[in-house]
């Protein structure tokens, strides 16, 4: 179990506000929960899935069966149908399971919503569950490494890959107000709360820099925050005060702002459940790095150019691809050891 | 309407179904890119709903909240819209001059940035499934407005079309009206001869939906069927098959399989047009 620490509770760090509590819960439910709230409220909100559920979505189905519509095993037509209503002004939410939402429907994403988009408004929220390898003995059908590379390939697109729970809930709002689609990219598995105080936050600059460091910046998404947190706080223990921004928003993303964030470090790692060099968050932050004539060095970490057919528990998978706390630590202590040659 | 009226009507549809056929071909003439054959099949179609007033529409207030959605499926067919909307007043009859040049509006393949067209077309297999939230939408609202929608035959090979065909039925979306311009060629042959698609009837039947076949080039038949499965709202949404006939008034083009990406030589269009 990768977060036990944290179920036994008392382990807490406070760094400009943000904090990794006991607290566990699935991105997706507390997610789902504040939308039916909204439903009340709100009667232009649909809520479609492509044959997936989670169980606060039983309560959303049986209370609106007028406006939740399950289009079956059919990814393209979720998107074809969430796109007509769209069209008609309606605020729409798309459920699926990540991989088939993107990539079986990615062409219906492409011309429905991505060019839609800069023509009309509409507003279509797919969510995809099972980042990375949240579904890890599912095999590499149900691992998603592309999603976060093919989706930010898209105009007009946001796209949204929380770290945990709360920045999701945060994330309702923005959901409802900014009228453009959106990818959501959660995570499959109940997550930790990084996030004391979401409200915080700024989703138009797309990151938050949790730890301050010298040299050496860790900058993660999603799933991955929450080990480069760990990893940051193990090596302080060490005097060795490392950087981590968690990047929650891929796309729109302040570049500039991210630039002076990181200006000051020697190196930049970064660090993704997906697969690297094909641009991915390493991309973003290497493009950002060649725009403003940086030396900083960049270094990769995720998955390589194969999928993963091991079976075994995420944390397991992790170790054979040098993606578990021990390898990132490593990868940081060589660092410093080379600094210091 | 009086027998007589009825008459003229008709007259005056087969009339503008020639000059539309004539506007086409002078689009082509200037523009080769367009695929004359596909857009020339669905003439009468389009005349019917535009002229014949099937469709309630509003050239002067093209997002207007009552007019019935009409969705292009067949994109690249649809050059042949393209004179009846600039004769309606959605845009300028001089664009018609300016098809595929620069700087100009109008494309090769229509998409939403031309006033008139709802959606992005061009990649076949995804206006039916629109169509279909438009009409579950419409229905939320309690709009008695309809949905219309044009799909060729040679579209129902894309597998999103059934999956489409499948949840209008289940959601007896009796506001969605599908033509299908039943030319029974694709790019490269007929439909018969690459995997044969026939019969319709049936398969549309097993889903709920409620089937009417009419030859796609008589406007009377067009007519009648389309105000028929318009009025209609029983629960099941309406297939009207178009039997019609690819590159119709192109004696080259008629029933030639490799028709779809044949252009006509200027000399030809000239020798139709004088005829």
């Amino acid at each position: 179990m990768p977060y036990k620490k944290f179920k036994t509770g008392g382990d807490r760090c406070n760094t400009r506000g943000v904090s990794v509590t006991a607290e566990i819960k699935t991105t997706r439910d507390v997610f789902i929960e504040e939308i039916y709230k909204r439903m009340h409220e709100d009667e232009n909100i649909f809520f479609l899935c492509a044959d997936f559920g989670s169980p606060k979505l039983d309560a959303l189905r049986e209370k609106f069966p007028d406006r939740f519509i399950n289009v079956g095993i059919a990814e393209q037509n979720l998107i074809n149908v969430a796109t007509g209503l769209a069209l008609e002004g309606y605020t729409v939410f798309a459920y699926a399971i990540a991989p088939f939402l993107t990539m079986r429907a990615y062409e219906q994403i492409r011309v429905n919503l991505s060019l839609q988009a800069q023509v009309k408004e509409i507003n279509i929220n797919l969510i995809g569950v099972g980042a990375g390898l949240s579904y890890d003995v599912s095999g590499p059908t149900h691992h998603c490494l592309e999603d976060i590379s093919i989706m930010r390939t898209l105009p007009n697109m946001v796209v949204f890959s929380p770290s945990d729970w709360a920045l999701a809930q945060k994330f309702v709002d923005y959901s409802i107000n900014v009228k453009k689609p959106k990818y959501l990219r959660f995570d499959g598995k109940p997550l930790p709360q990084i996030y004391e105080n979401a409200d915080a936050i700024k989703f138009e600059n797309g990151f938050s820099e949790i730890f301050h460091g010298e040299r050496i910046c860790l900058v993660t998404t999603g799933y991955m925050t929450c080990k480069a947190i760990n990893v940051a706080k193990k090596l302080a223990e060490n005097n060795i005060p490392i950087g981590v921004i968690d990047v929650y928003i891929l796309k729109p993303f302040n570049e500039d702002l991210f630039f002076e964030t990181i200006k000051n470090y020697t190196h930049v790692i970064t660090l993704e459940e997906a697969f690297i060099n094909k641009g991915g968050l390493d991309g973003l932050v290497s493009t950002i790095l060649n725009s403003k004539n940086s030396d900083i060095q960049l270094i990769r970490m995720g998955f390589e150019d194969a999928y993963v057919f091991d079976i075994g528990s995420r944390e397991y998978l992790h170790k054979l691809n040098n993606l578990d706390e021990e390898s990132i630590n490593k990868n940081v202590k060589d660092l410093t050891r080379e600094e210091l040659k | 309407m009086s027998t007589t009226d009825t008459n003229n009507q008709m007259d005056l549809l087969s009339e503008k179904a020639i000059w539309v056929r004539k506007e086409t071909l002078k689009i082509h003439k200037i523009a080769p890119e367009t695929r004359i054959a596909s857009s020339l099949s669905a003439v009468e179609i389009f005349v019917v709903l535009y002229y014949g007033k099937i469709l309630k529409i509003d050239a002067k207030n093209i997002n207007w909240a009552g007019r019935d959605r009409f969705i292009i499926s067949k994109g690249h067919g649809a050059i042949s819209l393209y004179p009846i909307l600039a004769d309606l007043g959605y845009f300028d009859k001089n664009e018609l001059k300016a098809v595929c040049k620069e700087g100009t509006f109008l494309g090769g393949i229509p998409d939403s940035i031309i006033p008139g067209f709802e959606t992005i077309n061009g990649s076949l297999g995804h206006g039916l499934g629109v169509a279909c939230g438009i009409a579950i939408a419409l229905k939320r609202k309690n709009a008695k407005e309809s949905v219309f929608v044009l799909l060729g035959d040679g579209e129902l090979y894309e597998g999103s079309v059934w999956e489409a065909i499948m949840f209008a039925g289940e959601h007896k979306l009796d506001n969605l009206n599908v033509i299908l311009d039943n030319n029974r060629i694709c790019m490269l042959d007929y439909c018969k001869k690459i995997l044969d698609l026939e019969p319709h009837e049936e398969k549309f039947k097993a889903f709920k939906w409620d089937i009417r076949t009419v030859d796609g080039h008589d406007v009377n038949q067009l007519y009648h069927s389309l105000n028929i499965l318009k009025a209609e709202r029983n629960q099941k949404p309406k297939l009207l098959i178009a039997n019609t006939i690819k590159g119709k008034g192109v004696p080259s083009l008629e029933m030639d399989p490799l028709c779809h990406i044949k252009n006509l030589k200027p000399a030809e269009i000239d020798a139709i047009l004088v005829g």
